[in-house]
């Protein structure tokens, strides 16, 4: 049996100065090894789970577990060794402007300083080269695209080899082609890496993709697939939040069989009255 | 209305607090691993070798302004031979060290405020944290530290550059003899006076650079936020640098006269 890697218990948290609690009594559990899919619309608390995972805010109220660990009652220096075993990928990829590419991806081997600059040279060299940006070693960030920011943003955040892997909407802003291979870089990840991953997102086709998608290697190439919506393995939970509360979780059969009014509308965009 | 006021004593007080545990943790992670030695180099560079020509044009000009003020003024007296005395004593007491911080505060306070301030909204502070890095040691100590090395180094220079303008004044324009002006310069430095002209600069480098790091960190508001930070953060820390000589002032003149209370 699976142990819990993230564990949310009653969680409350309400941003300064904002009544409204941004999350209200959230709990959950992620496995080890395990995709969960947050979905919902704009300020519905999604972001917000991952800021706290990370403890980069504090609960109002309620327990957060990771990785055995309650991020919710240790103090900074701890929380960055925590979060050293943790991966996160930025909306907008969030670079370092000063530094390259390479600056970039190798940012915390650097900062771990138990490593030679030939190992992390190496490293970094890798890791460019499994999200498909060898040649961009040298640049800077001000020089890519917006899909080449969220991809060295990806290798950024694998480069440590982080147990754990948190998507802020990786691929919003950008084409449907670009966002579909983002979205292989993450199924590669999950399923050649190990990695549990936490994806948010309200691009449904791309939560979809990451869902159904696996990728197999034969020969030395590899190939991505997709399964049908109701071969999808358990490991990969959908969650979907309103107004900071969890209205659903379960698996896609499940989510796209509930009558649950918002997800409903959240799935198929039916039902919202546009006044003339 | 009490509300508002209320609100606005809170936000400041507020303000204050955040400031203040700024200032301890920045200063308490100067003497803890992990240290940012190429950061800290690069600041020395943006603080210092940025601000050497503003730095250098402002102390030339302030002691050609003061060589010809006082003159006039010495002259009324059959004084003029002390001008050199005066440029001297005026520029690294008082002059060297408030004009020196508030050209970098002007320069480099505000370029700290407007990078940080741009990192705050463009995720970069949480991307550093989320990668296990403390953004106060990373992003505050090294501009701290050059902040408390530069500041000093750039009044020094700026000292040495006024008394030359100063010197070019009288010897080209009021004819006063090359020894005459040097000599009565040199004449009035004592100890006292150097440990004013550093010890001042050390303040308000420390001063520059929290304020700097401060208003960067404590952006909000998208781009627009990063622009009215780095106003702020110049006019906070011009205040303050004007603030703290006058109280830095008391301090050394109760330090070095002890009978003197000139409150």
């Amino acid at each position: 049996m699976s142990r819990s890697l993230i564990s949310f218990e009653n969680v409350y948290y309400a941003y300064p100065g904002v009544d409204e609690y941004a999350l209200n009594n959230i709990s959950f559990e992620i496995q080890d090894g395990g995709t969960e899919i947050i979905l919902g619309g704009s300020g519905s608390g999604k972001s917000t789970i991952l800021k706290l995972i990370q403890g980069l805010i504090k609960p109002e109220s309620g327990h957060i577990f990771v990785q055995g660990t309650e991020v919710s009652g240790i103090d900074e220096p701890d929380l960055m060794k925590l979060r050293g075993n943790i991966g996160m990928v930025f909306q907008e990829g969030a670079l370092f402007d000063s530094l390259s590419v390479a600056e970039n991806v190798g940012f915390r081997l650097h900062d771990q300083g138990d490593l030679e600059d030939d190992d992390i040279e190496e490293s970094v060299r890798r890791m460019l080269g499994f999200v498909g940006l060898g040649e961009l070693y040298d640049r800077q960030p001000s020089e890519l695209s917006g899909g080449q920011r969220r991809r060295v943003a990806v290798a950024r955040a694998m480069a440590h080899k982080p147990k754990l892997i948190l998507y802020d909407e990786p691929t919003t802003g950008l084409d449907p082609i670009i966002a579909s291979t983002i979205c292989d870089l993450i199924v590669k990840l999950r399923d050649f890496e190990g990695v549990t991953t936490v994806l948010v997102t309200h691009q449904l086709q791309d939560a979809f993709q990451v869902a159904q998608g696996f990728v197999s290697q034969r020969n030395g190439d590899l190939f991505y697939k997709q399964v049908d919506e109701a071969d999808v393995l358990t490991g990969i939970e959908f969650l979907v939040l309103d107004s900071g509360k969890i209205i659903f979780r379960g698996r896609q059969k499940d989510l796209l069989e509930t009558n649950e009014p918002y997800v409903r509308k959240f799935l198929h965009g039916i039902g919202t009255a546009v006044g003339r | 209305m009490i509300n508002g006021l209320l609100a606005r004593l809170r936000d400041v007080l507020s303000s204050i607090q955040e400031f203040s545990f700024l200032s301890y943790r920045s200063f308490a992670s100067l003497f803890s691993r992990p240290r940012y030695w190429r950061d800290t180099l690069e600041q020395m560079d943006i603080i210092g070798v940025g601000s050497l020509t503003v730095v250098c044009l402002t102390g030339l000009f302030t002691g050609m302004v003061l060589t010809l003020q006082s003159s006039s003024m010495l002259d009324i007296f059959g004084a003029k031979p002390y001008v050199g005395r005066m440029v001297t004593l005026i520029m690294i007491r008082e002059l060297g060290p408030v004009l020196t911080a508030l050209m970098v505060a002007g320069r480099a306070g505000s370029g700290m405020t407007a990078e940080l301030g741009s990192m705050v909204v463009t995720q970069q502070i949480e991307a550093l944290r989320s990668l296990g890095t403390d953004p106060i040691r990373k992003l505050v100590v090294p501009r701290l530290v050059a902040g408390l090395i530069m500041v000093p180094a750039l009044t020094v220079l700026s000292n040495a550059v006024g008394m030359l303008g100063g010197y070019f004044v009288a010897a080209f324009s009021l004819r006063l003899a090359t020894n005459l002006y040097w000599h009565s310069a040199m004449d009035a430095i004592s100890v006292y006076d150097l440990f004013m002209g550093l010890f001042k600069p050390v303040v308000f480098g420390y001063i520059i650079a929290v304020v700097g790091c401060y208003q960067g960190l404590t952006t909000t508001g998208g781009t627009r936020g990063v622009g009215s930070a780095t106003t702020k953060s110049v006019v906070v820390a011009s205040i303050l640098v004007l603030v703290s000589d006058y109280f830095l002032n008391v301090l050394i003149l109760h330090f070095v006269y002890p009978d003197w209370w000139g409150f």
